[in-house]
């Protein structure tokens, strides 16, 4: 299936969703939809459309906050569209330049954008399944796996559906994230970040992609113990620093048996 | 290390990491431990991000009120089941108009 049709398409609605989309659910689109979709063939087609532009709509918006963001934090204009058109991955990328700006070395911004992208590869394991890419075009599905596209291409019935909700979303995303940052980036030179609110942009962010996870099991607990790790270290350690160590909470976590599956293989501590 | 070459470098690394996503048989990545951890570094990570935007200013504490009223309403409209992008449009808004104005 080509790109250009499904993106035009995608921009077409993507007006008429926008009302749509005030009213979308904080949930992930895999819970919101999933209860609706066991119709026949390829009924989906244009509930997929619709979705994907709401997503595209929302990552302009997004795009354009990050833009200036990273103005803002004194990253130039080329700078910024090279992380979103390179990593391409959100919060990876705030965090990133969140770090730079507070005077953290390259490496603890190196290291945060790393450990919030080791979900991706995670995220790759379904997508791979779904999409099954052959060859060149695997090094393109694996650059559009990210939050969004791996919650539209799971949430779907069967795996046409879910390839091509996989694109739709990807696809779209991508170049709104893309416009979006550009936009953001030229302007964010000329204007005053902090009369605009901006400085609350990427805590709102952040906020809203954790907000839905805090559902998971033993996810409250680690919240918790991240946000104690992370600011009883900021008098002790250089900036970045707190956000890095608080990552052994998950590890910790995680490691911890469980309480319900008990045959995932003790004694690994 | 320079700018460029941290953008450069995180950027291909983060790549890297999805690329090896579609690349792995599921085995690898299929244990349940190692998903769990998988699963909860990115709630850790946000979490530390959110307190560290909000209190922290290199090496000792401070907090800007409006900063913190506008994720508050941000926080509440997430609460009252509002889109993300409601969310984020509230939180910069309220901080702008409260510095603007109170």
């Amino acid at each position: 299936m080509g790109s250009g049709p499904i993106f035009a398409s995608a921009l077409r609605v993507a007006i008429r969703t926008l009302l749509l989309v005030t009213t979308w659910p904080a949930t992930p689109p895999c819970e919101a939809q999933s209860a609706d979709s066991d119709r026949e063939a390829f009924s989906e087609r244009t509930a997929i459309l619709r979705a994907a532009a709401g997503i595209a709509v929302y990552a302009g918006v997004f795009g354009l906050a990050f833009g200036a963001v990273a103005s803002a934090a004194g990253l130039d204009v080329i700078q910024a569209v090279v992380l979103s058109a390179v990593m391409f991955t959100g919060a990876s990328q705030f965090a990133l330049v969140g770090i730079l700006d507070a005077g953290g070395s390259p490496f603890a911004a190196l290291a945060a954008a790393l450990l919030l992208g080791v979900r991706n590869a995670f995220y790759g394991v379904p997508v791979s399944d779904i999409v099954r890419p052959r060859g060149l075009r695997r090094l393109l599905t694996a650059h559009l796996v990210i939050d969004e596209t791996t919650a539209m291409a799971v949430a779907q019935t069967n795996r046409r559906a879910g390839r091509y909700a996989f694109w739709a979303t990807g696809i779209g995303l991508f170049s709104m994230w893309n416009i979006g940052t550009l936009a953001g980036a030229l302007i964010g030179s000329n204007i005053n970040t902090s009369a605009l609110g901006l400085d609350a942009a990427a805590p709102a962010i952040f906020l809203a992609l954790l907000w839905p996870q805090l559902a998971r099991d033993r996810a409250p607990a680690v919240a918790c113990g991240a946000v104690v790790v992370a600011l009883a270290l900021v008098p002790i350690v250089p900036p970045g620093v707190p956000i890095i160590a608080a990552a052994t909470v998950a590890v910790a976590a995680g490691l911890a048996p469980a309480r319900s599956d008990s045959g995932a293989g003790e004694g690994h501590r | 290390m320079s700018t460029w070459m941290t953008i450069l470098a995180a950027s291909l690394a983060c790549y890297g990491l999805k690329l090896i996503g579609v690349s792995l048989p599921e085995s690898v990545l299929g244990h349940p431990r190692v998903q769990r951890i998988a699963a909860l570094l990115p709630v850790a990570m946000l979490s530390a991000l959110i307190a560290t935007d909000l209190f922290d200013s290199g090496r000792h504490y401070s907090a800007d009120w409006h900063t913190l009223v506008g994720v508050g309403v941000g926080a509440f409209a997430l609460w009252r089941g509002r889109s993300l992008l409601v969310v984020f449009v509230l939180a910069i808004a309220t901080t702008a108009l409260l510095r603007q104005f109170a």
